[in-house]
C-alpha cells in the first residue's frame, strides 16, 4: 500500500543542509495498522506529510498504492490525497466557520460528488462516529473528543484506502483518547490501512506493528533499549 | 464548484465585517470616482455621428495669415468669399455652409407671445448629410437653395408649441415677421458634441429650433448669432461684410472615398494657392480637411478638466486597489490554516485560486453596489465641477450601471491575484505541523 525506499528529505539553506529523513525505508501492507514512534524531531511527522503527499521529498522512491508519486503534478497529487488518503490531525484542524456537516463535506466537494450522495456519505460518517445529531453544530460548540470524531468522520466520508493519523489523541484527555483509539481500531478491523504517528507507547502498543524513527531513519527497536524499556511495544 | 465557492465567499464577507467594510468602501469609492468622471468623459469624447463620422469633413483655410493664427492652425471658420466659392465648385458628394442665427418666432395666435429661438442657416444637403431624423415631411430642395426660397424645417418642440403637434408640413411659420413654408419636422435633434458648429458652441449646445436656407438668410442679411472674427474692420454695409476677411461660416462636405478626400483636399489647397497668386493671401496655402473625429480632437472639444479628472480618479482607483491588495492579503493569509486543511483534503492549487478569486469577486459585487450608489450621487453632483451644458450630458444609464459593476468586480479580482497566489503557495505540511 505504502512503500518508501531510500527516501530522503533535505531542508537546504545557503549555509546548511538538514536531513529530516535519510535512507528512510518502510513498507506498509494493505490493511495494516502501523504505529510510527520516535522522539520529537526524529522525522516521524515529516514522514507522515510526505506519505500524505503534502510535502515533496528530495531523493529515493515512494510508491503509494503501486504508483510512483515523485513525478506527479499538483493536480494529480491533490486527486490522490482526495480519493485515497484520509487525514486525522492532533489539532483536529476543523474549519471553524463551517458546521460539522460542512466540515465533513469538504473532501467530498473536491471529488465533485453529487449533493444527494454527499449528504448520504456525510450522515453515514457522522452516524459512525456517533455525532449525527450534532451536524449543525460548529466546532467551537463541541468538546475536544467530539471535534476529533468529526475529523475522523471527515477522513472516513471519502472511503479512503489509507488513514494517516498524526498524534490523534495528543490533545485529548484519557477517556476521550480511549474512545478515539477504539474508533480507529474498529475502522482498522473493517479493512482500512492506518499509519499512526504517536509519542504515546500505550497507543503504539495497540497497533499491529511499530516502526521506530530516530534521526530521520527507521531503526531496529532491539538496538534502542531505552525506548524498548519504557514503551512496552508489541512487535509483530 | 462555483456555487460552493460563492457560498464560501459570502460566508467570508460576514466573518470579518470590519475588514470587509474597509475593502468594500475602498472599491466602492474608487470605482465611483472613476465612473463619475468617466460619465463626463464619455459624454464629451464620444463620436456624435458614428455611422458617418469618417465621411463628413470640415474645411479650414487660413485667411488670416500666420501672424494671426496660433501654432500654424487655420481658424475653425471661413469667410463668406471662401465658403461660397468652395461650395459653388461642387467638389463633394454633398456640401453645406452653416451658421447660427437668432429668429423671433411669431405665433398665429395674437394672444401668444413671440419667442426668440436659435436657428441654423444651412444648405439643403445639411439634412441628408447629417442623417437628421424627420418625423414629418423632409428637408427643402436644392432648387429651394438656388431660388433662395422662404422654407423652413422645425423641430418637434417648435411644432408642438406652434401647432400643438399637428401635421404642419406646407403650413407657414412667421420668423421675424416673414413667412416661411414648413417642409419638414425633425426630432429635437442636437448630437453631442454638436460637431457641425464647434466654432460657435465649443461643442456642447442644445441645438436649434428652426432651420432655414443659407441663401435666404444671407438675402435677409441675418447676421451670425455666433462668433465673428475679423482680421480688419469691414467697411459699412452687408455687401461689404460679405466681401470682408471676417470668418463666421462652417463648411462641411461629404466625401465617401479616400480618393474623394484626396481630390477635395487638393482642390482646397489649389484654391488657396490661387488666392495667393491673386495677391489676396501673402502666405502659402494652409488648409485642413478633417473628418468629424479629427475635427473634434483638433478643436479640443473634450474639456481638459474632464481628461485630468479622469486620470486623477483612475489614479485614485489604483490607490484604492493597492489598499485592497493589502487588506485581501491580510484576510487570506489569516486563513492559512484553513488553506492547509483544504489542500490536505484534496484541494489543488487551482481550487484555491478559484475559491479565493471568487471570494474577491463577491467583495467586488458588494463594492460595485456601493460604487453604483456613489456614482449616482457623483453624476448628480457633476454640475458642481463642470459647466451646465456638459454636466447635463452625464447620466447613469444602463451601460454605465453595467460598467460600474464590471469594473468593480474585475478590479477586485485583479487586486486579489497576488493575495490569491500567496494563498495558493501555503505549504499545507507547515500549516498542519504548526497546529
Amino acid at each position: 500500500m505504502l512503500k518508501m525506499t531510500h527516501l530522503a528529505k533535505v531542508y537546504r539553506t545557503e549555509v546548511v543542509e538538514t536531513y529530516a529523513l535519510r535512507d528512510f525505508n518502510i513498507d506498509v501492507k494493505e490493511g495494516e495498522f502501523v504505529a510510527v514512534t520516535g522522539p520529537s524531531g526524529s522525522g516521524k511527522t515529516t514522514f507522515l506529510t510526505i506519505a500524505g503527499l503534502l510535502e515533496t521529498f528530495t531523493g529515493g522512491h515512494y510508491h503509494l498504492d503501486g504508483v510512483e508519486v515523485s513525478q506527479l503534478d499538483d493536480n494529480a497529487r491533490s486527486r490522490i490525497r482526495n480519493e485515497k488518503i484520509g487525514f486525522i490531525f492532533q489539532a483536529f484542524n476543523l474549519i471553524p466557520d463551517l458546521n460539522v456537516f460542512d466540515n465533513v463535506e469538504v473532501p467530498l466537494r473536491y471529488r465533485g460528488m453529487k449533493a444527494a450522495e454527499r449528504k448520504q456519505r456525510i450522515m453515514d460518517a457522522l452516524e459512525r462516529v456517533g455525532l449525527a445529531s450534532r451536524a449543525k453544530h460548529y466546532p467551537a460548540e463541541l468538546s475536544g473528543g467530539q471535534q476529533q470524531r468529526v475529523a475522523i468522520a471527515r477522513a472516513l466520508a471519502g472511503s479512503p484506502r489509507l488513514l494517516l493519523a498524526d498524534e490523534p489523541t495528543g490533545n485529548l484527555d484519557t477517556q476521550m483518547a480511549r474512545g478515539v483509539m477504539e474508533l480507529l481500531e474498529e475502522i482498522h478491523r473493517e479493512g482500512a490501512t492506518i499509519v499512526m504517528v504517536t509519542h504515546d507507547p500505550e497507543l503504539a502498543a495497540r497497533a499491529q506493528r511499530n516502526v521506530h524513527v530516530i534521526d530521520g531513519q527507521v531503526v531496529d527497536l532491539a538496538e534502542e533499549p531505552r525506548f524498548h524499556a519504557h514503551a512496552h511495544v508489541a512487535n509483530s | 464548484m462555483f456555487s460552493y465557492y460563492l457560498q464560501l465567499g459570502l460566508r467570508s464577507l460576514r466573518r470579518n465585517p470590519m475588514l470587509t467594510a474597509l475593502m468594500v468602501m475602498a472599491i466602492g469609492f474608487g470605482v465611483a470616482a472613476s465612473m463619475t468622471t468617466y460619465s463626463v468623459f464619455r459624454a464629451t469624447a464620444r463620436d456624435p455621428i458614428p455611422q458617418k463620422s469618417s465621411v463628413l469633413f470640415n474645411t479650414q483655410l487660413d485667411a488670416f495669415g500666420p501672424e494671426n493664427i496660433e501654432k500654424g492652425e487655420p481658424a475653425g471658420a471661413l469667410t463668406y468669399k471662401d465658403a461660397t466659392a468652395l461650395f459653388r465648385a461642387h467638389k463633394a458628394k454633398r456640401q453645406t455652409i452653416i451658421y447660427p442665427v437668432s429668429v423671433s418666432v411669431i405665433p398665429d395666435d395674437p394672444a401668444r407671445l413671440p419667442s426668440r429661438e436659435a436657428a441654423y442657416a444651412a444648405g439643403s444637403d445639411f439634412f441628408p448629410m447629417f442623417d437628421v431624423p424627420f418625423i414629418q415631411g423632409g428637408g427643402w430642395t436644392t432648387d429651394d437653395d438656388e431660388k433662395h426660397a422662404s422654407v423652413a424645417v422645425i423641430t418637434k418642440s417648435t411644432n408642438d408649441k406652434l401647432f400643438n403637434g399637428a401635421p404642419s408640413v406646407g403650413r407657414q411659420i412667421n420668423l421675424d415677421g416673414r413667412l416661411f413654408r414648413i417642409t419638414g419636422v425633425i426630432e429635437d435633434w442636437a448630437p453631442q458634441p454638436l460637431f457641425f458648429d464647434v466654432w460657435n458652441t465649443g461643442g456642447f449646445d442644445e441645438g436649434a429650433s428652426v432651420y432655414i436656407p443659407f441663401t435666404r438668410a444671407v438675402d435677409l442679411q441675418m447676421s451670425t448669432n455666433g462668433n465673428n472674427n475679423c482680421v480688419a474692420e469691414p467697411a459699412e454695409g452687408w455687401a461689404n461684410y460679405l466681401q470682408s476677411e471676417c470668418i463666421w461660416l462652417s463648411l462641411w462636405s461629404e466625401l465617401p472615398t479616400k480618393a474623394d478626400v484626396d481630390a477635395y483636399r487638393d482642390y482646397v489647397a489649389g484654391y488657396a494657392a490661387e488666392q495667393q497668386r491673386a495677391g489676396r493671401f501673402r502666405w502659402a496655402p494652409n488648409v485642413r480637411v478633417r473628418d468629424v473625429v479629427d475635427w473634434l480632437d483638433a478643436e479640443h472639444v473634450v474639456p481638459p478638466e474632464s481628461q485630468v479628472s479622469l486620470v486623477v480618479s483612475l489614479g485614485f482607483l489604483v490607490i484604492c486597489l493597492v489598499n485592497t491588495v493589502g487588506l485581501l492579503l491580510a484576510k487570506f493569509m489569516r486563513r492559512a490554516p484553513e488553506i492547509g486543511v483544504r489542500r490536505a483534503l484534496g484541494a489543488s492549487r487551482r481550487d484555491i485560486y478559484a475559491q479565493f478569486l471568487i471570494e474577491a469577486g463577491t467583495i467586488g459585487v458588494a463594492g460595485g453596489i456601493l460604487g453604483l450608489l456613489l456614482t449616482g450621487l457623483g453624476v448628480l453632483g457633476v454640475g458642481l465641477v463642470f459647466p451646465e451644458e456638459i454636466a447635463r450630458l452625464a447620466t447613469l444609464d444602463p451601460v454605465l450601471i453595467l460598467l460600474t459593476l464590471v469594473v468593480a468586480i474585475v478590479a477586485s479580482v485583479v487586486a486579489a491575484f497576488y493575495p490569491t497566489w500567496r494563498a495558493a503557495q501555503v505549504q499545507p505540511a507547515w500549516q498542519l505541523k504548526s497546529n
